[in-house]
């Protein structure tokens, strides 16, 4: 080795000098981004993830809830004949037959108010919201919908009243196979909607019958099918994707 | 004999940002085909010649399949250390005043049409050119660009509502997703040609970007012409 002090007496000796110094430093960089490669997987999982990946997602999520955007805006809607086919995706939680007469929905309001049992005819007593919108489904693929149903902000004040002071709402299908749990802020967006109607139908059964939630305003993963119950709460529930690695906000 | 003596010829700036660049846009390409083939639908279809992005065989030989939630987990980290690095050699380049070597002037884009013959070896002469020769221009600019489009059509796909004007802006939903996946290929058919120039340049051209300097002639009129 050269001292590093004294001058290099040719220019190729000092190229030489230079060249081992950069390749060091550009193996040791390789290194240090493989290491930090490793050290991301090794870490403790949670919720089907790396914990620094879900940290990430949910400082994503905060950040897009906050001052950046905001979480109020509207999404686009579109006219009627810009209506598509929508594939029926999910099927987990429709599996136990349905007997539409005997079906209820189980309404647990916030901190102790009486539990509710509701019939379709209960929620139809609501002002009817309809429009047509972009499902995304986290897949990738998206279609444009007409949905019918009714606000979710109408819903609590009718039948949950001071529910809104709630953080988090949980919906459940009936065998509690599916569940999902949305920040309150989403759930009182003015487009998130208990719907039972598809393109001015009566829903399907593959598509959430009798009554589903669409909330355009996330991934098609957090409207739940065939709702069964629902619950208010400040802890985020359980939520059937965010345990498999997905984003819990999963927000658009 | 000729003297030669050592030019430096990549600033430190431009050179760390490459070289994170790499692995960063590598993880951001592998992340991405992880969510794509949740709903792989593009396919080329000219006349008898089909493509679908992409055959069962690559997803898997590199393992790509079923890793979804996987997928958007690490794209949705590293799309910061893509942007920020990209945003660092921005700023870079306009403060160093290095930018001066990388646009495109008035002839470059006729030029760069020569010296792609000349690289074809369909023209003997290269038209005058200073630090980069003018498809080197072209090319270096036009991955920036790009590099800010996929940053602008992944936020269009990534908070389509939060940015509904942008997505709209760019024809909806459906083309944003489009558009994000045709600038990955993008940089595919750049990486493809890129690595071909760099091995044909040389090795003493491979080793300034690592290094920074070059070894050059004391006499400047032989001054060869670069290509990396």
């Amino acid at each position: 080795m050269s001292n590093p002090k004294s001058p290099l007496s040719t220019p190729e000796q000092e190229l030489a000098q230079r060249t081992r110094r950069g390749f060091l430093g550009l193996g040791v960089g390789a290194a240090a981004a493989v290491g930090g490669w490793q050290w991301l997987w090794s870490q403790p999982q949670m919720g089907g993830v790396p914990m620094p990946l879900r940290r990430v997602l949910d400082a994503n999520a905060r950040l897009t809830q906050g001052a950046l955007f905001g979480d109020q805006h509207l999404a686009p809607e579109f006219p009627p004949e810009r209506i598509q086919q929508i594939r029926a995706n999910g099927d987990f939680g429709l599996e136990a037959p349905l007997d539409p007469e005997s079906w209820r929905l189980a309404v647990t309001p916030y901190r102790g108010a009486a539990p509710a049992q509701l019939t379709l005819a209960d929620l139809k007593k609501l002002n009817k919201l309809d429009y047509t919108a972009e499902f995304k489904c986290i897949e990738g693929w998206s279609s444009i919908v007409r949905w019918g149903g009714v606000r979710f902000r109408d819903f609590v004040s009718m039948y949950a009243p001071g529910a809104e002071r709630a953080a988090f709402v949980s919906l459940e299908t009936p065998d509690k196979e599916y569940f999902v749990g949305v920040d309150m802020a989403s759930m009182l967006h003015p487009q998130t909607m208990l719907c039972f109607e598809k393109n001015g139908q009566p829903l399907e059964l593959a598509h959430g019958a009798p009554l589903r939630l669409v909330i355009p305003v996330k991934y098609g993963i957090k409207n739940i099918k065939r709702i069964g119950a629902i619950t208010f709460s400040d802890q985020p529930p359980l939520d059937y994707w965010a345990e498999e690695g997905y984003d819990y906000y999963a927000g658009l | 004999m000729v003297t030669k003596r050592l030019e430096q010829k990549h600033s430190f700036g431009k050179r760390w940002t490459h070289w994170v660049n790499f692995p960063v846009l590598f993880v951001m390409i592998w992340s991405g085909m992880l969510i794509y083939w949740a709903n792989d639908v593009y396919e080329v279809n000219a006349g008898p010649v089909a493509f679908h992005f992409f055959p069962d065989a690559i997803y898997r030989t590199f393992n790509l399949d079923h890793r979804l939630s996987e997928g958007m987990a690490v794209h949705f980290l590293f799309m910061w250390l893509f942007a920020f690095n990209g945003l660092m050699y921005v700023l870079y380049t306009v403060i160093s005043g290095e930018w001066r070597d990388l646009v495109p002037q008035k002839n470059s884009f006729r030029d760069a049409l020569e010296v792609m013959l000349y690289d074809l070896g369909l023209r003997k002469q290269l038209p005058p050119q200073g630090k980069y020769n003018a498809a080197q221009r072209v090319t270096y600019s036009a991955i920036i660009v790009m590099g800010l489009g996929s940053l602008v059509t992944g936020l269009a796909i990534y908070r389509p509502i939060q940015v509904a004007w942008l997505t709209e802006g760019l024809g909806g939903y459906t083309w944003a997703r489009l558009e994000h996946f045709a600038l990955t290929l993008g940089y595919l058919g750049f990486f493809v040609i890129h690595i071909a120039q760099v091995v044909r340049a040389g090795w003493g051209n491979f080793q300034s970007m690592v290094t920074g300097v070059e070894l050059v002639d004391n006499k400047l009129e032989a001054k060869e012409p670069v290509h990396e």
